[in-house]
């Protein structure tokens, strides 16, 4: 590793540290913020590890977060949910392999509308299951607290940014950022473009089950409707986008503003929440194209040609 | 009987929800997000018109129509031209417009919450059972089929039989050989994004006849829309009117053969096997 | 838009009212938090917010709430939930924490009280919840002290229905084959999966059952498949959009049966409004006594306040939950505490009768189903409730 990279990972770990501490110093309201946070940082930061160099947007986040809830759903009661969060993840996995492989040899649009109803296909089917086996909701009543669960997220965190760090420095990372660019160059490079896609797309599948499995004790009640809500896919994009797909640490920059920027708005304006939000998604796209990352690679190179 | 006159009435309901998207996408490359928050205001207008000044809500068209144009166009020139115009490639502008869209939907949702509420909002018109072929069917539905395929007609004949149409097929197929051939390529997706969103508000209008609606129920619209739109490939009104009824068919085989709650499930296998067989959808072109 | 400008205007004098009495005397503040968009927005629109302004302005109207003698005003502070559960949390949270709530009025539907009940315990907050219908009280309770049941429960509901049905046909008024149908969605599904079993007990014969997604645009299939099997009954386990949506289809098709149940949205103005006279005896779940001069009051200030009725169910057991809290604080102070072990011992006096709650946080006496006559959904059946209406069989749809 060079000592740029040294640094990098030092900083994560540092980074991570420190959050660890905060429910040391209050678990109430910044908690639950806090929260909020490391869960989007995981979701963005595993959406943008493959929809980053690929530029498909995949909006079959809350698909997974659902999948994972109902894993805990449906195994608390006899595994612990430290057992239960891997396998939430596997599951994941496999699904998003599963739907990899039918649609990725699709182009971007189409995956983008598929993805979008995977959630409510999956809600369908799930909802089905359920009425047809008799089975009422789910009441995951557990002693896990808060801490408990925001510091298992912040690990999935530092799962995976670790995770996005090595598959950027290995060969499969190059693969993806040569499909990303062009890929019927890619194509002709010998690189299985298809299989690639999938390996990847199966990294933010894993990951958002894993969120939605340590969620669950938190919402208590399981049930399709809330599990599955589509609007989470649509917080997880946008985070990302205003962060910047370009590096790694891009969504990031983009979770936390967009989370206080949530709150505030959600705190003070009660009765135009969903206006209000509106506007700024509007804005956000007006102003910042490139996210974060583009803004501040533009200063940088203003910076830098003001100096030369 | 039953099933192939009830599939072919839904997908009537379908081909007026999709049908504005396919203009709004096909030509004008906009996926918009917010069109079933547009479905929902002409609902919401034939509802208030109907129940207020007892106008029919086969009528509120006349009223609907030209409001929806220019407030479609207006959101196209001040709100998504800038981002066709920034946009290098037609990915970013699918991004982008996505993301647009995305929040342009929240803001509807947010201007209809603060201009009627919350509530639901339904009527009964025309809600007595006509016959046809011994079976028992709703008259709304009936009408609004019939609506539909008279709007669905007279978007077909406008786009082939006139030169404004031609050139907004041209667009659909080839926007960078259009600007070539002399076609105003940015006033005429204008045109076309608002043209799109006229048929949609109307199409709510004969909807909200049937279905209950409140300013929250747009999304659910938006989903099917877009499946059909995609299914049936863009930028051809034969693709969109045929994936309609192909789905209302489908849907109402599985709800009364199978199991009503897996007709979702069979709407996305149908998606899953038409792209997977023909990747530009039934009636689309394949991109070079 | 007028109603709207003409309500924003009166809330904002009201709070500019408030300001300045906050100003010389200090406020009670109650925090709120339920859906005003989303899916469930419908519903909490019609039954629990008009209900919580109408409430505040009440209350203020007579100078506040009783507390240590003195008078203190409300100071109602509202949030939208998005019918997100993560934001019910958050929400209630900040009502803690940082607007330092007093009393905090329980989310609206089944989910997002769960939900939020850990958060309400952790703090410490009394939860009077009123549209969480569910079986898992016991359990509820005793992990959650402070959460208090009002409506009713899933088998109770379930029970009721058939037990109505089953007076009917030993009446000899309808014969013993039942089409029951619910919406694919937990509460559907749970209602349907507890009232099977009773059903079968009762010696009814289920000809028709099954079950469809939530926001079905046509429901035509389910209804001719009904009427195909001949039922003398027909039961649905509906939320609002399709309780709309099969009424219409059954009138379309003419689905000749004695009794017809639709759950979610019966009780509703809007559903008497749209169908008029042709819902006249159908059959629906709560209900409430609607010849009551409470519940005649309450639904007057209801409309000259907001503009719109209440529904003949959970907006009357909403109203009654804050009377439930106000006569609590006047009670024992502004304490949660305190308020809390009162609820547990009490009885209160409410627009709906006396209400107590059980050891288990539960309140035994609520309606169960209901039925339009007339023009009016009254109280057919309930546990505990005086004032039920004879039930009358279903003849047609005009």
């Amino acid at each position: 590793m060079t000592s740029k990279e040294w640094r990098q990972l030092t900083l994560l770990l540092v980074a991570v540290a420190l959050m660890a501490l905060i429910p040391l110093g209050d678990d109430g309201y910044w908690l639950s913020i806090c929260i909020s946070i490391v869960m989007f940082t995981a979701l963005a930061t595993s959406w943008s590890i493959f929809s980053g160099p690929t530029h498909y947007i995949s909006l079959a986040s809350a698909a997974f977060f659902g999948i994972g809830s109902y894993v805990t759903a449906l195994g608390f009661e006899s595994l612990s949910l430290w057992v239960l969060v891997p396998i939430a993840g596997v599951m994941g996995a496999l699904i998003a392999a599963l739907i990899g492989l039918a649609t990725l040899r699709l182009s971007g649009v189409y995956f983008v509308i598929f993805t979008l109803g995977l959630a409510e296909l999956i809600r369908q089917i799930t909802t089905w299951v359920q009425n047809a086996s008799g089975q009422k909701g789910f009441y995951v009543l557990t002693d896990v607290t808060e801490s408990q669960l925001y510091w298992a997220l912040l690990g999935l965190c530092l799962f995976v940014f670790l995770l996005g760090g090595l598959i950027e420095r290995s060969r499969l990372g190059f693969a993806v950022r040569i499909i990303g660019d062009d890929e019927a160059v890619a194509r002709h490079v010998g690189i299985n473009t298809a299989l690639t896609k999938v390996i990847l797309f199966m990294v933010p599948g894993a990951v958002a089950a894993m969120v939605g499995a340590i969620l669950a004790p938190r919402y208590v009640y399981i049930e399709p409707s809330l599990a599955f809500a589509p609007i989470l896919s649509f917080q997880v994009v946008i985070m990302a986008l205003l962060g910047g797909t370009g590096r790694l640490w891009g969504p990031l920059v983009g979770v936390v503003p967009f989370t206080f920027l949530w709150e505030f708005l959600s705190s003070t304006f009660p009765n135009q929440t969903t206006l209000l939000l509106g506007v700024a998604f509007l804005v956000i796209v007006f102003v910042l194209p490139q996210g974060f990352i583009g803004l501040f690679a533009s200063i940088k190179r203003r910076m830098n040609g003001g100096r030369a | 009987m039953d099933i192939l006159i009830t599939g072919i009435l839904l997908g009537g309901t379908y081909a007026l929800i999709a049908m504005g998207l396919n203009l709004q996408y096909g030509v004008a490359r906009i996926m918009n997000l917010a069109n079933g928050e547009m479905l929902v205001a002409g609902g919401f207008a034939a509802f208030w018109f109907y129940v207020n000044q007892a106008l029919s809500p086969l009528l509120t068209w006349v009223l609907v129509a030209p409001v929806a144009f220019l407030l479609n166009w207006l959101i196209y020139q001040i709100i998504l031209r800038p981002l066709v115009k920034r946009a290098k490639n037609r990915g970013m502008l699918e991004r982008d417009s996505i993301l647009a869209t995305f929040g342009l939907s929240f803001i509807g949702v947010g201007v209809m919450l603060a201009s009627f509420g919350g509530d639901y909002f339904s009527y009964s018109f025309a809600a007595t059972p006509v016959v046809i072929f011994g079976d028992t069917f709703g008259l709304n539905r009936v009408l609004s089929f019939v609506a539909a395929v008279i709007l669905c007609g007279a978007v077909y004949l406008w786009m082939h039989f006139t030169r404004i149409g031609m050139a907004m097929r041209a667009l659909a197929v080839e926007p960078r050989s259009a600007g070539l051939v002399g076609i105003k390529v940015s006033k005429l997706a204008a045109i076309a994004f608002a043209l799109g969103g006229t048929i949609t508000a109307v199409g709510g209008s004969l909807i909200s006849t049937y279905l209950t609606l409140d300013a929250s129920t747009g999304v659910v619209f938006t989903l099917k829309a877009l499946i059909i739109v995609i299914m049936g490939g863009v930028g051809d009104i034969r693709g969109t009117i045929i994936a309609a009824l192909m789905l209302g068919i489908i849907e109402t085989l599985v709800a009364s053969l199978i199991d009503p709650g897996l007709t979702l499930a069979a709407a996305y296998l149908l998606f899953i096997l038409i792209l997977l067989f023909r990747p530009q959808g039934l009636f689309g072109r394949v991109r070079s | 838009m007028i109603k709207t400008l003409k309500r924003g205007l009166t809330a904002l004098s009201l709070s500019a009212a408030l300001v300045s009495t906050a100003t010389l005397a200090d406020t009670l503040k109650i925090g709120a938090v339920a859906p005003k968009t989303g899916p469930l927005a419908g519903g909490a629109t019609v039954t629990q917010w008009p209900t919580v302004k109408l409430w505040v302005e009440q209350v203020n109207a007579r100078g506040g709430i009783k507390v240590d003698g003195k008078m203190m005003p409300v100071e109602l502070i509202e949030y939208d939930d998005q019918t997100n559960p993560g934001e019910t949390i958050k929400a209630v949270q900040r009502l803690a924490t940082q607007d330092k709530a007093d009393f905090i009025v329980a989310p609206y539907g089944t989910g997002l009280n769960i939900a939020a009940a850990p958060i309400f315990s952790r703090y410490g907050y009394p939860q009077i919840a009123v549209s969480a219908i569910t079986d898992q009280v016991a359990d509820l309770s005793s992990k959650f002290p402070g959460m208090f049941f009002t409506l009713g429960s899933t088998s109770t509901f379930a029970e009721d229905a058939v037990k109505v049905l089953a007076d009917l046909r030993d009446k000899g008024e309808i014969g013993n084959k039942v089409a029951m149908v619910n919406v694919a969605d937990a509460f559907g599904i749970e209602l349907a999966a507890a009232a099977k079993p009773i059903f079968e007990n009762a010696n009814f014969e289920l000809v028709y059952e099954t079950s469809y997604p939530l926001g079905t645009q046509d429901l035509s299939p389910v209804v001719k498949a009904a009427k195909a099997a001949n039922p003398d009954a027909f039961v649905a386990w509906s939320y609002p959009p399709d309780t709309f949506g099969l009424t219409e289809q059954a009138i379309i098709e003419d689905l000749n049966v004695k009794a017809f149940y639709t759950a979610v949205a019966t009780s509703f103005p809007a559903y008497g409004g749209r169908f008029g006279a042709k819902v006249n005896n159908v059959l629906g779940a709560g209900g409430v006594h609607a010849d009551s001069a409470a519940y005649q009051e309450y639904a007057k200030a209801h409309m000259d306040l907001t503009g719109q009725a209440p529904d003949f169910w959970a907006s009357a057991t909403t109203y009654a939950s804050l009377q439930i809290l106000e006569q609590s604080i006047e009670a024992v102070g502004n304490d949660r505490k305190a308020v809390t072990a009162h609820l547990k011992e009490a009885s209160f006096d409410t627009i709906l009768g006396p209400i107590s709650f059980n050891g288990n946080n539960f309140n035994e006496a609520f309606w169960t189903v209901g039925q339009w006559q007339d023009g009016v959904f009254h109280g057919v059946a309930a546990r505990g409730r005086d004032g039920a209406k004879e039930v009358r069989v279903k003849d047609g749809w005009n």
